[in-house]
């Protein structure tokens, strides 16, 4: 492992102030470190501040005690090498797929042609070949998540933050979208960082699982998860060690969820 | 095992068959609808035409369709007391389209402009909402004893007509526009111009074409009504000398002309309409 850590959150506590001034605490004293090339998945109730934690390690939330350092450096703005997956769809609607996937490099600065071509080349990858010139709105919400993979991993981020992004999908599609992940995700040598509410889709693709406590949330416990990987999603659920960890983790949230 | 092979009410031809009939269903419907349409039209002019005739209802007040008919044909033939009727509806569409454009692209600007700074916003929305309250029409005094009986006091007045709608769908559609798709283009690298050029103003872009659609309309009664205040040429004249007259033929034959050309206008826009919103779904 690289000596600095991909995302470093140390003593991080956030105060949260809403639109009728209102003070309340979303996170309290969370540190996590995340090496490079890890794959983390932070787990707990709902409201407890898993979301949170992605929104400062991009920069868009500042955390109001601690600090929390992405590749070894304080984060003041949004990082050029960390790519963010969202719940919602958040693919431009008014974009054909290409266009969607070649936003980021043309963003960046890319031109037209280039931005398309690589475009062509990702949304091959994500198995849309056919589907270049539609528009969202003419897919299905397994293939618009595809399209959010795409543009995405063409930036090729070092640092990959995920906020519960398959939990609008059914089973089976949530099944192939995590294989396809996992996927994409080995020999990029980046860092993920995957919220989820769903402990069996945490313990399934992470190698450690932050659970957190409710609201206010804080660290409650790390888990290695000693998995031999690649793993295939439809098996590693049926794995007798796999079904040992989600049992214990399982115990642990169950208080939590409780209480919130 | 399960029987594979299909029942014969389900074969390709019993099928298209089938589509043949509803499809011959579908059209014999829209037929009906057309045929319809000409009925009411013709009940009511004619229910019209011969109320007049009869003296049930005073021709002189109320007019007929054939005497309308008439004076549409006069002026078209014979040109109308303040010039040829062409003449009238350039200018008065001349007046509406510029005031349409100045109008709603002012709107455009400002509505994404306050609508992407919020302090702007909180401090002027108060008074938009009190200039939009007052009866906008009412300016036209103003503008015609400022701007004089030419063509900038009607232009003036299409503007502050249009302004306010497109301004307020302009505002509300910046301010709606998703948060995680504006946080999504933030971390794929957009910077703010980009933001704005590429996911706020195309998101927005529905609420103000909606509000084109409206305010076509509104240009067209601000030039028609800046004309009936005072001026020297316009439909809007055309209709006030018309009224002066007594003539109530005149008024409706220039309701007829306005129509013709508010309908055209609207045929347009649409189409305009479903080349930049190809995007959405069509049922939209």
């Amino acid at each position: 492992m690289s000596p600095t850590p991909a995302i470093e959150f140390s003593n991080v506590s956030l105060r949260f102030i809403d639109a009728k001034g209102n003070a309340t605490v979303a996170l309290r004293n969370f540190s996590m470190s995340v090496a490079r090339g890890e794959f983390v998945a932070i787990v707990g109730p709902t409201g407890c501040g898993k979301s949170t934690t992605l929104n400062m390690a991009t920069g868009l939330l500042k955390p109001t005690v601690g600090e929390v350092r992405v590749m070894g450096q304080q984060v003041t703005e949004i990082d050029p090498r960390i790519g963010f997956v969202f719940q919602a769809d958040a693919v431009f609607p008014w974009r054909t797929v290409l266009q969607n996937v070649a936003a980021g490099p043309q963003f960046r600065g890319a031109s037209r042609k280039l931005a398309i071509e690589q475009a062509a080349d990702w949304v091959q990858r994500v198995g849309l070949g056919k589907f270049g010139n539609h528009y969202p709105h003419q897919l299905s919400g397994g293939m618009r998540k595809r399209v959010a993979l795409a543009q995405t991993f063409i930036n090729k981020p070092e640092i990959l933050l995920m906020d519960e992004p398959f939990s609008a999908l059914d089973m089976q599609t949530r099944t192939l979208m995590q294989d396809e992940l996992l996927q994409l995700w080995s020999g990029t040598g980046g860092s993920v960082v995957f919220v989820t509410h769903d402990l069996e889709e945490a313990i399934a693709l992470a190698d450690r699982v932050f659970v957190l406590s409710a609201r206010p949330g804080t660290l409650k416990r790390v888990y290695d998860i000693d998995l031999p990987r690649p793993r295939v999603m439809s098996e590693v659920r049926y794995n007798e060690h796999f079904i040992e960890l989600s049992r214990r983790i399982w115990a642990d949230l169950r208080e939590e969820a409780v209480l919130a | 095992m399960t029987d594979h092979t299909l029942p014969a009410v389900l074969s390709d031809e019993a099928l298209a068959r089938e589509s043949e009939t509803a499809r011959a269903r579908i059209q014999r419907r829209k037929n009906m609808i057309i045929v319809l349409r000409i009925v009411v039209l013709a009940i009511v002019l004619g229910g019209w035409e011969i109320a007049a005739r009869a003296k049930w209802i005073d021709p002189f007040f109320y007019s007929q369709p054939s005497a309308i008919w008439g004076q549409l044909v006069e002026w078209m033939r014979d040109g109308t007391a303040q010039g040829s009727l062409w003449r009238q509806v350039a200018v008065t569409l001349e007046e509406t389209v510029l005031g349409f454009l100045i109008g709603s692209v002012a709107g455009i600007l400002c509505g994404i402009v306050l609508g992407r700074n919020k302090l702007l916003a909180d401090v002027f929305s108060l008074y938009i909402q009190i200039a939009n309250s007052i009866p906008r029409v009412v300016l036209g005094s103003i503008f015609v004893i400022a701007l004089g009986l030419g063509m900038a006091s009607k232009v003036a007045l299409a503007v502050v007509m249009v302004f306010f709608v497109v301004f307020g769908n302009a505002f509300q559609g910046v301010r709606e526009a998703d948060k995680y798709m504006i946080a999504n283009a933030q971390i794929l690298g957009a910077s703010p111009s980009q933001l704005t050029i590429f996911v706020v103003i195309p998101s927005a872009m529905s609420w103000i074409l909606a509000s084109l659609h409206v305010s076509f309309g509104f240009a067209l009664v601000g030039a028609v009504v800046g004309e009936f205040l005072g001026a020297k040429e316009g439909i809007g004249l055309l209709i006030s000398t018309a009224q002066g007259a007594f003539n109530a033929s005149g008024v409706f034959a220039a309701m007829i002309v306005l129509a013709v050309v508010a309908l055209l206008a609207s045929y347009l826009l649409t189409a305009m309409e479903k080349r930049l919103l190809k995007w959405r779904p069509v049922d939209f």
